[in-house]
């Protein structure tokens, strides 16, 4: 909180109404904007590594600065679910949760979602593998269990965007882009939680429809 | 003496077992972290830059908190009428979808990924199979929104001229790069 405020001063109130207005889906809504439940992006791809794995990455907690990031810290109050539809209907058929618990990202899934929507409960009895969250400036710590790995811990924002000058645009004092621009996120750190599972732990359809939630306990 | 010595030895060893007994006992029923409790969506996302792009500031909260079985039906409209204020010329796009089936598709905000093989949001012939680190995507939206049906439409609006990252991605798990 404090470092984005810091980011937001030194930038100007231009930016800070820019910010406002586009960064993939960082602060990008009133009430999560600054906490520890706003998702800023969400990845899914197949395994740079191996074509039988699926990779979905989370990203919490945008625009942190260096001297920032080593406060950020997970929320033991919010649960990280990626919600997986395989039938087409947009209601998740499969989650896969985590939620950090003294020091640990401890993650349960993918298993099927018997919750539907806006509440859920944690599937504890789940396939559950647990890893060290690393500490910012400490090599990466992987948890690699029954075919799934997991990490959690600061990385660099791996979005890019020339945030100004789409504002510039939209607000009329420019008729394009800069070329070349100027990437808004260069320099900034998000929180990541990635999980790499087998494909056939995601059932038998072709294409899946995917999203990413944040849940607090009430 | 000696033999209160052995005694002593004999009581200290006993005691040795019994703490190793007891430590195993209680790693045996240790108590788990408490998963208990309901928990209530906060905040949401499939596709990139939706929310911001397309939800006026009024509806983004609650646009992050509708499911996305629902969002198609409570938001598919405003989309149309946004995506038109953003690009009043909109016929087609590059996808060949109209303003309506465009913005409809769009409101359901959840990420398509291909289970057999590509996953990218765009890589100039898969399209909407996932969404990799390097993935351009704001460039391919701009392109969507701006570059009508072949995507030469209003060229200065269909790239920010940002192309990739400001760190190189990793090759392997966790494949994002080390934070500044």
């Amino acid at each position: 909180m404090k470092n984005v405020k810091y980011l937001l001063l030194s930038a100007g109130t231009m930016i800070l109404f820019a910010l406002s207005i586009m960064s993939a889906d960082h602060i990008d809504a009133p009430a999560v904007t600054g906490g520890t439940t706003d998702v800023t992006d969400y990845y899914a791809f197949q395994s740079p590594t191996d074509n039988n794995n699926m990779v979905f990455v989370a990203n919490i907690q945008g625009l942190l600065s260096p001297a920032a990031t080593g406060d950020a810290a997970f929320d033991e109050n919010t649960l990280i679910e990626f919600n997986i539809d395989s039938d087409g209907d947009l209601k998740e058929d499969m989650v896969i949760q985590a939620i950090p618990r003294d020091g640990k990202m401890i993650v349960f899934g993918p298993t099927a979602a018997t919750s539907i929507g806006t509440r859920s409960t944690i599937k504890t009895s789940a396939t559950r593998v647990e890893v060290d969250i690393t500490g910012y400036g400490e090599t990466a710590k992987v948890a690699n269990e029954g075919g799934i790995k997991v990490f959690a811990g600061p990385r660099d924002d791996p979005f890019f965007f020339d945030l100004g000058a789409y504002q510039a645009v939209l607000g009329g004092t420019a008729t394009g882009f800069s070329n070349p621009g100027t990437d808004t996120f260069a320099g900034t750190n998000v929180l990541s939680v990635v999980v790499e599972v087998p494909k056939s732990m995601l059932g038998s359809a072709a294409t899946l429809n995917t999203w990413v939630a944040t849940k607090t306990k009430r | 003496m000696k033999y209160r010595n052995i005694l002593s030895f004999l009581a200290l060893a006993l005691c040795f077992l019994f703490v190793a007994c007891g430590d195993d006992d209680a790693n045996e029923v240790t108590v788990d972290f408490d998963f208990s409790g309901e928990y209530t969506i906060s905040d949401q996302m499939g596709r990139p830059a939706i929310n911001t792009v397309f939800v006026s500031a009024l509806n983004k909260d609650d646009f992050n908190t509708t499911v996305p079985a629902d969002q198609g039906g409570a938001y598919a409209d405003r989309f149309e009428s946004r995506l038109l204020a953003l690009n009043p010329g909109y016929t087609t796009n590059a996808l060949g979808l109209d303003a309506a089936t465009f913005t409809s598709v769009l409101a359901s905000d959840v990420l398509t990924v291909s289970t057999e093989g590509t996953t990218t949001f765009f890589d100039g012939t898969n399209v909407l199979t996932g969404r990799a680190l390097a993935d351009d995507v704001i460039d391919v939206e701009l392109l969507l929104i701006f570059g009508g049906p072949d995507g030469s439409a209003n060229a200065g609006l269909t790239s920010d001229n940002v192309a990739s990252n400001d760190k190189e991605f990793s090759s392997d798990f966790p494949y994002l790069a080390s934070p500044w």
